[in-house]
């Protein structure tokens, strides 16, 4: 390579620069390649935010921000996201924008958990050596693996309407809790006053507990006596807030769902489109997550498990201090990639009226306004910031994770 | 003498052999094992029987007389309609009746041999290219069928150019819809995501800056925005009056969409290529286009076939998602199907026929993959 | 939601105004087919059947328009669209005209730059129940959780509707018929409400019809129609009349059977286009009348064919009917 330029230059300073020779000299074919490239791409833009202008203003279609501020004027359906923002149809758009938001985040928090511990028992069921239980593991992975997501949810959601009871009939858990088709309806927590010290309290309780934790690991460090910390923390975290709730004299009531005339009323109610989307981007993505804690476990060398088993642990403390610490150094990197695929598959929720971002921004207040340009780019942006956390935190754990040589 | 007493060989006791020692070793091997195979015996149990009566027992299968290539297979006096069809168990006898919508869309039906051929064609394909694996020009055998395929589908399926009648892409639909996707999208992106990937690697830094902005952007957000900013502002970009194809829109939409994905997976290929190969194109004095056309990319691009197929196969899962810009792919012909008066109610048949569909592909590729997969792995370890 | 009509309203007008520079008519003859814009299913008014034919009342008044441009009823290019999409589709000219079992209202008419070109279909919003509900009044239906579809008028009524009579609901809103119908017929919710013609076609839909009754409350007035754009006369006259034809038709009682035979009733013969010469107000060839009532029939073949009695939707004709039998339908006159 250097050669080839020395040579080229060479020549040049003997001949004096001609064209030949710059079509032949690498920084020279180089420079001129980014500048075509960079003439091209920003040409292109150009051409089309001119034409997007153009457009704009021919049809008439407003642009700008202005319109978050409008009233909305339509129903979302009541979830999180509504009780949060307080949503009314007579709020603005922006609410919208902020009720899908908060929709879009509850479903990935929830998904990512529920997909990672099903995920990580059917990767380890698949590993196991009952014959049955690790063909029904292999069985799932290859049933819904292989299904498009959309159809999933669509059945995961008509099955949830169809199979469960009436309100009439709901199954109920010691008449607290009830399920039915319309949902899962739980106890409403009603804060009253002095709640706050209660939840204050309990903050305390875990940093104090951290500190007695420290204090006792100096300790053992240093003289190499051992003690056990749980009982000061568990007094600290559990037993500091009870008293302070009993002194209160119990600050909490809880709103428990009633049987109206036709439905459920009061309580919290979690809609059977959240339950029906998030078991539905859980199961999907748990596929992925079992392969990649499946070969996780197949990348730990086989005399690691001989080893354990010399020295006398058994298969559960060997799969729990030894297999899975190693294969999740292998599991994590894929596994993080698949929760940011639920995160950006939690948008098909538009396919059963779940009012997560694309379908309650996205979707209605696009066709609502029409101004496509700002609210895709809004819903676009709050997506590149999700997966700007995501890989963050990727590099993070891969840091974390590395092998520390010493 | 002592004479050796010649014993009946005693038999291993029965938990030794067989069956009983399989079900020992592979079921109840310890107690909490024995739970876990009665949990998986009850889950199948609650599950399979219900399932099985829907779609077999209970089911109708009254399909009239079926003429199969010429073969004509009675299997009830006359067909089915929707009100002795059953509503306990599946009505099949719908499927059939709908069967030409779920595969064609709004195809013309006197034109249906144009879709055939292609999907003829595309079988032919898999069959062809492993038989010239050895053969001397299976290179140019290859790139023929590269290039030809497409035109010869192209001009089938959209017709024109004097030779057929013309068919506009809003008649397409249905599987055929969802296999032109498919594979126009893996066509297209396919040499897009090819340059995205070299030009990542790249040392010129305008070029790397621009490949890895589109990549992280397009990888970063969903297919549905993609695709919505396909429909409703890609029109917006062109110059006012051009007129553009719904379904053209939504392949530019999916084709940028994969290349990025496809982009990647090419890298991680070129960057499995050891330093040596390129210093030694370098060495004997390879233009860089000689250098990755004739070095780098054939061995690049060899590693990276079975992420290929992996990526292609989730691509196929995300045509789906274009019934949500109202294109009539197969899962969109079930909504629009379950509506006709004389068929009213039979929407689950519909999806579960389609999820049927879309499952024997996709597990079929996904088998294909895996055999890749091994077949790659040995070639690596010799 | 009025800043909201305004602010479309006012986008849609400038679209409106731009893309009738050229007539729709020729448009129309030039391309070949007529391109209308229908439900994405709605059993009886528009759905595709087997072999991919789409039928319903909503699409003879698109083949009626094609027969009468183009002379052929077969010539329609059919863009389905759900409801949230038909306005602008109209508007951005991807259809010529929209036949969507859409509601006459002011706000349509005046602020969105469209012209409803008549009313095939007079309908109003009603409520649908399980009959194992009990119950046999709307105004029972406090605390309840209704099914509706989004991007409609059935949301605003009945929003007013529960406002003006202090019931309160929860509503499930949906994208499509199809998922609106899945909902409701699940138990998702325990009303379903939209138009009543809807709600026939929709239980008739259901897993089985009889469990389900149709309250006898209309909350309100629901003249369904085919839209044009606003700014071309001649297509909206087109369209109009196309429809009126068929509705003259029964009046006279031309089928598409007795289209051929003369006679001496000047009317008629004036309708068929053997005499007179409406044709060339509106800039068709004179047969024009004779092509909708010979390819599509007239109104009551249509109504029949697709919603009546005899069909799975089973629809009576009720106000639908004409005139002289005790209905509104009513076409001014061929003259």
């Amino acid at each position: 390579m250097k050669k080839i330029i020395l040579d080229s230059l060479g020549k040049s300073q003997h001949r004096g620069l001609n064209f030949r020779d710059m079509l032949y000299n690498n920084e020279a074919r180089a420079f001129f390649f980014q500048i075509v490239t960079f003439v091209l791409v920003v040409g292109l833009f150009y051409t089309a935010i001119g034409n997007l202008f153009q457009n704009i203003e021919e049809r008439g279609i407003n642009t700008g921000f202005t319109f978050l501020k409008n009233r909305a004027g339509f129903d979302i359906l009541p979830f999180l996201g509504n009780y949060v923002v307080d949503y009314t149809p007579e709020s603005s758009n922006f609410s919208v924008f902020y009720v899908g938001l908060i929709n879009t985040l509850v479903v990935a928090f929830v998904g990512i958990i529920l997909s990672t511990l099903i995920g990580l028992f059917i990767g380890i069921a698949r590993l196991s050596n009952n014959y049955l239980v690790a063909k029904l593991a292999g069985g799932y992975i290859e049933l819904f693996r292989n299904v498009p997501i959309l159809l999933q949810i669509l059945f995961w959601y008509n099955l949830f309407i169809n199979l469960f009871p009436h309100p009439k009939q709901s199954f109920a858990f010691f008449d607290i809790m009830f399920l039915n088709q319309r949902g899962l309806y739980l106890p409403k927590p009603i804060p009253e006053d002095g709640f706050l010290l209660v939840a204050l309290s309990l903050l305390v309780g875990i940093i104090a507990s951290y500190f007695v934790k420290q204090h006792y690991k100096k300790k053992h460090e240093l003289t190499g006596i051992h003690t056990s910390t749980w009982p000061f923390s568990v007094a600290l975290i559990l037993g500091l807030p009870i008293i302070i709730f009993l002194v209160l004299g119990s600050p909490l009531q809880f709103d428990i769902a009633v049987l109206g005339k036709f439905n459920l009323r009061g309580g919290m109610n979690v809609v059977p489109e959240f339950l029906a989307l998030t078991f539905a981007l859980s199961v999907y993505t748990a596929t992925y997550i079992a392969e990649a804690i499946r070969s996780g476990i197949e990348a730990v060398d086989k005399g690691q498990k001989e080893a354990a088993a010399a020295i006398g642990l058994t298969p559960t403390q060997s799969l729990k201090l030894i297999i899975l610490p190693q294969a999740l150094r292998v599991a994590i990197p894929p596994t993080i990639n698949q929760y940011l695929n639920l995160t950006k598959n939690s948008s098909l929720a538009t396919a059963i009226g779940y009012p997560e971002l694309m379908s309650a921004f996205g979707g209605t207040v696009l066709n609502q306004v029409g101004q496509a340009v700002e609210i895709l780019a809004m819903a676009m942006l709050v997506y590149l910031v999700i997966s700007l956390f995501i890989s963050l935190l990727l590099n993070y754990v891969n840091n974390k994770m590395a092998i520390q040589g010493r | 003498m002592p004479v050796f007493d010649q014993q009946e060989t005693r038999k291993p006791p029965i938990s030794q052999i067989g069956a009983v020692l399989w079900l020992k070793t592979n079921l109840f091997s310890s107690w909490i094992n024995s739970i876990l195979t009665f949990a998986s015996l009850y889950l199948l149990y609650i599950m399979i029987p219900p399932l099985l009566n829907w779609m077999i027992f209970d089911a109708s299968f009254s399909f009239g007389t079926i003429n199969f290539f010429g073969f004509e297979i009675k299997f009830s006096e006359e067909m089915a309609t929707n009100d002795n069809c059953g509503r306990v168990g599946a009505c099949w006898p719908y499927i059939y009746e709908k069967l030409y919508m779920y595969t064609y869309g709004f195809y013309p039906r006197t034109e249906t041999w144009r879709p055939n051929t292609v999907f003829a064609l595309t079988g032919l394909l898999f069959v062809i290219v492993p038989l010239v694996k050895n053969y001397k020009y299976k290179n140019r055998v290859t790139l023929s069928l590269i290039i030809l395929y497409p035109l010869i589908s192209y001009v089938l399926i959209a017709g024109g150019f004097g030779l057929l009648t013309p068919v506009a892409t809003d008649q397409w639909g249905g599987l055929l819809l969802t296999l032109i996707i498919a594979s126009v999208g893996i066509i297209v992106s396919f040499p897009i995501g090819v340059l995205l990937a070299l030009g990542r690697q790249s040392n010129l830094k305008v070029i790397k800056l621009f490949s890895t902005l589109f990549i992280e952007f397009i990888r970063a957000v969903p297919l549905i925005t993609i695709l919505f900013m396909a429909s409703f502002v890609l029109p917006l970009f062109l110059e006012s009056g051009n007129y553009f194809d719904k379904l053209l829109r939504a392949l530019i939409g999916i084709a940028l969409f994969q290349a990025a994905y496809f982009a990647e997976v090419v890298r991680g290929g070129l960057q499995a290529i050891p330093r040596g190969q390129y210093e030694a194109a370098d060495a004997i004095g390879l233009s860089y286009f000689q250098k990755n056309v004739l070095i780098i990319l054939p061995q690049a691009l060899k590693i990276s076939i079975p992420n290929i197929v992996g990526s292609s196969i989730s691509l196929f899962k995300d045509t789906t998602l274009v019934l949500i810009i109202g294109l009539f792919d197969m899962l969109a012909m079930v909504n629009l199907t379950s509506n006709d008066p004389y068929w009213l109610g039979r929407e689950t048949e519909g999806f579960v026929f389609v999820t049927m569909v879309m499952w024997a592909i996709l597990y079929t590729m996904s088998r294909y993959s895996r055999k890749l997969e091994l077949r790659f792995n040995t070639e690596n370890k010799n | 939601m009025k800043q909201l009509l305004k602010l479309s309203a006012a986008s849609l007008l400038v679209v409106g105004a731009l893309s009738v520079q050229a007539s729709t008519l020729g448009d129309v003859q030039a391309k070949g087919y007529v391109s209308c814009g229908v439900s994405k299913g709605l059993a009886g008014f528009s759905s595709a059947d087997s072999s991919g034919t789409w039928t319903g009342v909503d699409v003879d008044v698109c083949r009626a328009v094609a027969a009468a441009t183009l002379g052929d009823a077969q010539k329609v290019k059919f863009v389905p669209l759900t409801a949230k999409e038909r306005f602008t589709a109209l508007q951005s000219g991807e259809i010529d005209m929209l036949s969507r079992n859409t509601t006459w209202t002011i706000t349509r008419d005046a602020s969105l730059g469209l012209n409803f070109a008549g009313v095939n279909y007079y309908d109003g919003q009603g409520f649908m129940v399980k009959s194992s509900l009990g119950v046999s009044s709307a105004m029972e239906l406090s605390g309840a959780a209704v099914c509706i579809q989004a991007g409609t008028t059935t949301e605003l009524n009945l929003a007013d509707w529960g406002k003006a009579n202090g019931i309160e609901y929860n509503s499930v809103v949906s994208d499509t018929n199809a998922q609106t119908l899945t909902n409701y017929d699940a138990g998702r919710c325990d009303v379903l409400t939209t138009d009543a013609s809807g709600l026939y076609s929709m239980r008739a839909a259901a897993s089985d019809p009889s469990e389900h009754v149709v309250l006898p409350e209309i909350i309100s007035k629901e003249p369904l129609g085919p839209v044009v754009r606003q700014g071309d006369d001649q297509w909206f006259n087109i369209v109009r009349w196309s429809l009126n034809a068929m509705i003259t038709a029964e009046e006279l009682g031309v089928t598409s059977a007795t289209v051929d035979e003369v006679t001496n009733n000047p009317e008629r013969e004036r309708l068929m286009g053997r005499s007179g010469s409406t044709h060339e107000y509106v800039g068709l060839t004179p047969d024009w009348t004779y092509q909708i009532v010979k390819q599509v029939g007239n109104y009551s073949e249509s109504f029949e064919r697709n919603i009546g009695i005899n069909t799975p939707i089973g629809i009576a004709r009720g106000v639908n009917a004409l005139w002289t039998d005790g209905g509104i339908l009513y076409s001014p006159p061929f003259r």
